[in-house]
């Protein structure tokens, strides 16, 4: 009786909003459709109710612009979850869960200390959209199933940035989660494959035993197939996009 | 205490941030911030002493003048009172500012790099010699307080004796200060002066400045719209009235119970039905005068402006897209213009313009987390003393929220006025009456602003997601132009009046005088109606939202809008005067038809031509722009502002508003400036003719189509240019009318000009060609049957679809050869409706592999973007042209309206062929395998390497890279 319980249990994700971020409707949607229970919550509501972060298996931080990038991409909102939810943060990951940081999402986890390294201004310095390929190198349950991956990136500050020593460390234990790589898209549109200039061509990476994953990237932008660039190629077919599949790993890790 | 703390990135630099803070902290605490603002990985902080770095001469600190919206500086306060449990009242200021850093060995070059850095307008900049560092260790710490002169709070203005010399005088310079001064002007003409005057003489008493300055506001031609809305000649219930809306009255008459009309021209956007669940709305608005003077601060405050006639619309429509236009001088343009003619006051080059005003849309749609789908840049030398930035917002809300209507709102009587978002201070002081009059020295540079997206964020999110549902108010409007004195006198009118107490009102710095606080356009506010007994959990939900709600007053029926101050009276207007009293002007024109005369043009080579044409800025494509905006944010886009391997710039935008629907909204524009130097009624037919042909050709559907008019003229006050605005005015009603696409919203600014001097001092005026720019948006049933521009695979067949005429009149092909030309395209609008209806069948039917529309440059540039966008070649005969045009020059780059071309797979030609055998069309050859576009007519004209013109398309954008 108790298995089949949690093979049906459906897996709750917090999606944080507040301050700016401005993705967390998609992340949300995107959550729900790989079959999970989501909730947007502000952050003055969590910290409000610090409680409530026990309810959740899945802890997303979205993509926005959280305070502007004000003093830096992540950092002001980065300050005020760690000034109020340190603890609840520490308890959460000590449990079997599982984190994520989109763009500004990423930038936040960074400036959290829960991934390595930070991301600095592109290396042109303009904000950037268009699309990438990943090539993924580490192991995590974000990434089960899933070699390579084409989804947009969008973002000022998005040039990842790490010591020769911690990149090492990282190769060694399997964290570096994406690579940028010249793939179809690449190809298909001439495009540079590391376009913001980051460091090892570093995407994504992962901490916590994979259970952390940050990306700059927006998987959540290439879930439906309508999305790519490529679907006018080719329209009859798909139903959904590759980026859906790392919000399906997320909900069938708990199930 | 002052502290100032440089935070660098590790290593070498060439940038930093330095964050000023006046404070009663102690130094450990200082160091506590010093960390959070650092990010250790990365970077590097320094208190009270420059960082340690090398390898630079010069360290140019460029910061806002006091007053001016420091985003960063609100944001590093909140992040301290955060992080040290501060009171909201803490002692605490924070000023913010970039340093950068320069080899420029002498004092001269220095100072030219600091001018390209800044904006003396809104900026500051203190250059230090790397000695000078040395020396004093840090840069001057001094606090950048606001310090107001003090001055009587209420003048009265003496009215009733004055005599016309006096009157005009007010109306054009502004109230008298004390010292002789004028406050700027009220724009108001001599006969609305003399209005007023009757009306305080006949309440015998005088005028209060703030009285005065409201009513310039409400009756400002930016407000009023006050062109539009007179008689003229014979037309007594004036243009926008007869014609506007008399043909979106017409359209929804015509329409029956297909009308799909909600609510137009009465909300601050225009809203149409999306599907039973949800309305689409769309605004476009102009933010030309403050653009020229702060390029950045001017289009950011656009972009957010026009987000909250969103929020604004109904109850609170969620921004779902942005949109852009600019009309631009040419980047290369270095010539010197002033203000005035001391040559004190110079205006910014056009590249200056453009790299700012680039920006702003960035900063400002980026930061708001809407995508910025659709837009277009035109260049012309007459931009050069105004440019045109237009920035528009379409908004999706659901169409009942908490079981009300949620297109309607009325203040209640006994609500409170509850003012939301930023708070007030100098910035955009006769914004409004500024933008109604011709820019020169005069104009006031208080007028500029500069938008903060985030806390305007937090506001949207607040209502949209959360208050509005909550039916925690009962109605919503922007406070954009005017601010208040707009904003409560419009809601005013759903009630019946409004009491407000000025002191209320939170401020940015102490010392406003209350007429000042009543019309600042300080950004990022809304003002609400709240009923009483919801007041407690609005606010509660504002506070937890970071939003700074304040009740100012409260909505009445006393027939009166009345303001007080300090407990006294200061403001007592009725109402119906308020609104109403604005004298009637008739207007007259004059129609000057200029007979041009058709040039004879004589190529040495139709591929250097058509090479030379796809690189002019009008027709090449700004990547450089659409890859800086964020258009995949809410996972919505389908098809982006760049299409196909080649990345060519697309006429349409098509996304998905509703995430689990399949529904699509498709986005277009137009707008043809120099077709006006020849016909203003063609330029506008042509406009609306290839905003929804381009709307179409991407799979937008005919019935399900309306479309919005912003009209950009100059010299409003000129019967000629009158002239040209009736016949434009005229072409709308004609065009929308057979093409049943009702204006749903609409926006005019009318007095694009300027009056300068040149360089030596010679006065020099620069206005605008009259610019109409007319927007789509669509509703697509089914977002998989989009269709792209570009060619997709080799052996598609490629038809045109529609007539070729000798239509080159005021085209690029003319221009680029300096003419103007007499045959101006014009549109046939039976035969074109005939020929979309086809197109949107055979898009349905989905037998297209691609399909793009004609527009500037005609065939000859159509086919190199569908090509190059495919990067695939194209085999291509002219020789069964339908139309009249005989010439090859003529079919290859004639801009005749109601064309499109598309390409058909093998499989689907014979079913394509059958569905258009009624429409004028032609077979014009295949999509080749070899990397190559040739045309012939007769014989080969054209034969040019597709990568070629990929690198002539991509030209411009590089350089702007």
């Amino acid at each position: 009786m108790k298995k089949v319980k949690i093979k049906t249990k459906q897996p709750k994700v917090i999606v944080m909003s507040g301050y700016g971020l401005n993705c967390e409707e998609e992340t949300k949607f995107a959550f729900e459709w790989a079959g999970g229970a989501a909730d947007i919550v502000h952050l003055n509501d969590l910290i409000a109710n610090p409680k409530l972060l026990e309810q959740y298996d899945i802890l997303a931080f979205p993509g926005g612009f959280a305070y502007g990038d004000d003093t830096g991409s992540g950092k002001a909102y980065a300050n005020k979850f760690k000034n109020h939810l340190q603890k609840e943060l520490g308890e959460f990951l000590k449990k079997d869960t599982l984190i994520i940081g989109i763009c500004n999402g990423f930038q936040i986890a960074t400036n959290l200390g829960i991934l390595p390294g930070g991301l600095a201004w592109n290396k042109k310095g303009r904000y950037i959209d268009c699309w990438v390929d990943l090539k993924v190198q580490g192991k995590s349950p974000w990434l089960t199933g899933i070699k390579k991956l084409s989804v947009p990136i969008a973002h000022g500050e998005g040039k990842y940035t790490i010591t020769a020593t911690d990149y090492k460390r990282m190769q060694k234990n399997g964290e570096i989660a994406f690579v940028y790589t010249k793939g179809e898209i690449c190809e298909f549109q001439n495009l540079e494959k590391n376009p913001n200039g980051s460091d090892y061509d570093i995407a994504g990476v992962l901490a916590y035993n994979g259970r952390v994953l940050g990306l700059m990237p927006h998987p959540e932008r290439a879930m439906f197939p309508e999305q790519s660039p490529l679907w006018y190629l080719n329209k009859k077919g798909l139903k959904e996009g590759a980026g859906l599949q790392i919000f399906k790993n997320a909900i069938k890790y708990f199930r | 205490m002052l502290s100032r703390i440089y935070v660098k990135p590790k290593g070498k630099a060439t940038i930093m941030s330095s964050y000023l803070i006046s404070h009663q902290l102690g130094k450990d605490k200082i160091l506590k911030i010093a960390n959070a603002l650092t990010n250790q990985t990365i970077e590097e902080f320094s208190i009270n002493k420059f960082p340690e770095v090398s390898g630079f001469s010069y360290a140019i600190e460029v910061g806002f003048l006091p007053g001016v919206t420091d985003n960063a500086a609100h944001s590093t306060k909140e992040t301290i009172t955060d992080l040290l449990h501060l009171k909201e009242n803490a002692k605490l200021s924070v000023y913010t500012s970039k340093i950068f850093l320069t080899n420029k060995k002498n004092s001269a070059q220095v100072k030219e790099f600091a001018a390209t850095l800044y904006n003396p307008l809104i900026e500051r900049v203190y250059l230090a010699s790397k000695q000078e560092l040395k020396i004093k260790k840090d840069f001057p710490r001094k606090e950048l307080k606001v310090i107001l002169k003090k001055s009587e709070p209420v003048i009265i203005v003496p009215l009733s004796n004055a005599n016309e010399t006096a009157l005009s005088l007010i109306g054009k310079e502004g109230i008298s200060e004390k010292d002789g001064t004028r406050r700027g002007p009220l724009a108001l003409d001599l006969n609305s002066m003399k209005v007023i005057q009757n009306h305080f003489n006949k309440l015998n008493r005088e005028p209060t400045d703030i009285e005065l300055e409201a009513l310039a506001q409400t009756w400002s031609e930016h407000c009023k719209h006050t062109i539009f809305a007179n008689p003229i000649d014979n037309i007594a219930d004036g243009l926008y009235r007869t014609y506007i809306k008399g043909a979106t009255n017409l359209i929804r008459k015509n329409k029956g119970k297909n009308d799909f009309c909600v609510s137009v021209f009465s909300d601050n956007s225009g809203g149409i039905v999306f599907d039973e669940n949800y309305l689409i709305t769309h605004k476009v608005e102009t933010h030309n005068s403050p653009s020229a003077l702060d390029p950045f601060g001017g289009a950011i405050t656009g972009i957010v402006g026009v987000n909250r006639d969103t929020v604004g619309f109904g109850l609170g429509a969620k921004p779902v897209a942005n949109v852009y236009g600019f009309c631009f001088g040419y980047p290369e343009d270095k010539a010197k213009y002033f203000r005035d003619p001391a040559l004190t006051q110079p205006m910014l080059p056009p590249a200056r313009i453009i790299d700012g005003v680039v920006k702003g849309i960035n900063v400002g749609g980026n930061c708001s987390g809407i995508p910025t789908l659709s837009g277009f840049v035109k260049f012309d030398d007459r931009y050069r003393g105004k440019p045109l930035v237009f920035a528009g917002t379409v908004g999706l809300i659901p169409r009942k929220s908490a079981g009300r209507m949620s297109h309607l709102k009325a203040a209640g009587k006994g609500d409170y006025i509850v003012m939301l978002g930023g708070r007030v201070g100098l910035d955009g002081i006769h914004g409004a009456t500024f933008s109604s009059v011709a820019l020169d020295s005069k104009s006031p540079a208080a007028a500029v602003q500069i938008g903060d997206p985030i806390t305007q964020k937090k506001l949207s999110d607040a209502i949209v997601k959360e208050a509005r549902d909550r039916k925690l108010y009962r109605s919503i409007t922007d406070n954009g132009a005017g601010g208040l004195s707009c904003s409560v006198a419009e809601m005013a009118k759903e009630s019946g009046g409004a009491e407000v107490d000025l002191e209320k009102v939170p401020l940015k710095y102490p010392g406003l005088r209350p007429w000042e606080i009543w019309i600042s356009e300080s950004q990022e506010r809304m003002t609400l109606s709240v009923p009483r007994e919801k007041w407690k959990e609005f606010e509660k939900l504002m506070r937890s939202r970071s939003v700074e709600a304040t009740i100012i007053g409260q909505f009445t029926d006393s027939g009166s809008c009345v303001v007080k101050y300090g407990g006294k009276k200061i403001m007592d207007i009725d109402m119906e005067f308020l609104h109403n009293g604005l004298p009637t002007e008739h207007l007259r024109t004059t129609q000057t038809y200029v007979k041009n005369t058709e040039p004879k043009i004589e190529l040495a080579s139709y591929e250097k031509a058509l090479e030379n044409l796809l690189a002019r800025k009008n027709i090449s494509g700004f990547a450089f722009i659409s890859e800086q905006y964020d258009h995949e944010v809410q996972a919505s886009s389908v098809l982006k502002p760049l299409a196909g391997p080649g990345r060519i710039n697309t006429d349409a935008q098509v996304f998905r508003p509703v995430l689990s629907s399949l529904k699509g909204a498709v986005l277009t524009s137009s707008t043809y400036p120099s077709y006006g130097d020849i016909s203003t009624y063609h330029m506008a037919a042509a406009a609306i003719d290839t905003a929804i042909r381009n709307a179409v050709a991407a799979g937008g559907s005919l019935s399900h189509l309306a479309i919005l008019d912003n009209f950009c003229w100059c010299s409003s006050n000129d019967p000629v240019r009158l002239g040209q605005l009736v016949d434009a005015v005229k072409a709308c009603y004609d065009y929308a009318v057979s093409y049943d696409t009702p204006f749903i919203s609409g926006k005019d600014s009318m007095f694009n000009d300027f009056k300068g001097y040149d360089e030596k001092g010679a006065p020099v005026a620069i206005s605008i060609p009259p610019t109409l720019l007319i927007s789509a948006i669509g509703v697509m049933s089914d977002l998989r049957k989009t269709i792209s521009p570009e060619f997709k695979r080799v052996g598609d067949s490629i038809y045109i679809l529609g007539d070729t005429n000798d239509e080159m009149g005021g085209g690029e092909l003319y221009r680029m050869a300096g003419f103007v030309g007499e045959n101006v395209p014009k549109v046939d609008a039976r035969k074109n409706l005939k020929t979309y209806k086809v197109l949107e069948q055979t898009i349905k039917k989905e037998l297209l592999a691609s399909s793009i529309s004609l527009t500037s440059g005609g065939l000859a540039i159509a086919l190199a973007k569908a090509s190059l966008g495919g990067m695939l070649g194209a085999d291509i005969s002219l020789k069964n042209l339908p139309g009249r045009a005989q010439t090859t020059l003529a079919k290859l780059f004639s801009e005749s309206q109601g064309r499109v071309v598309v390409s058909v797979n093998p499989k689907d030609v014979r079913t394509f062929e059958k569905i258009i055998k009624d429409i004028p069309h032609a077979k014009l050859g295949k999509v080749s395998k070899n990397d190559i576009l040739t045309i012939s007519d007769n014989k080969q004209v054209v034969k040019t390497a597709i990568k070629k013109l990929h690198n002539i398309y991509h030209k411009f954008s590089n350089s702007m890279q």
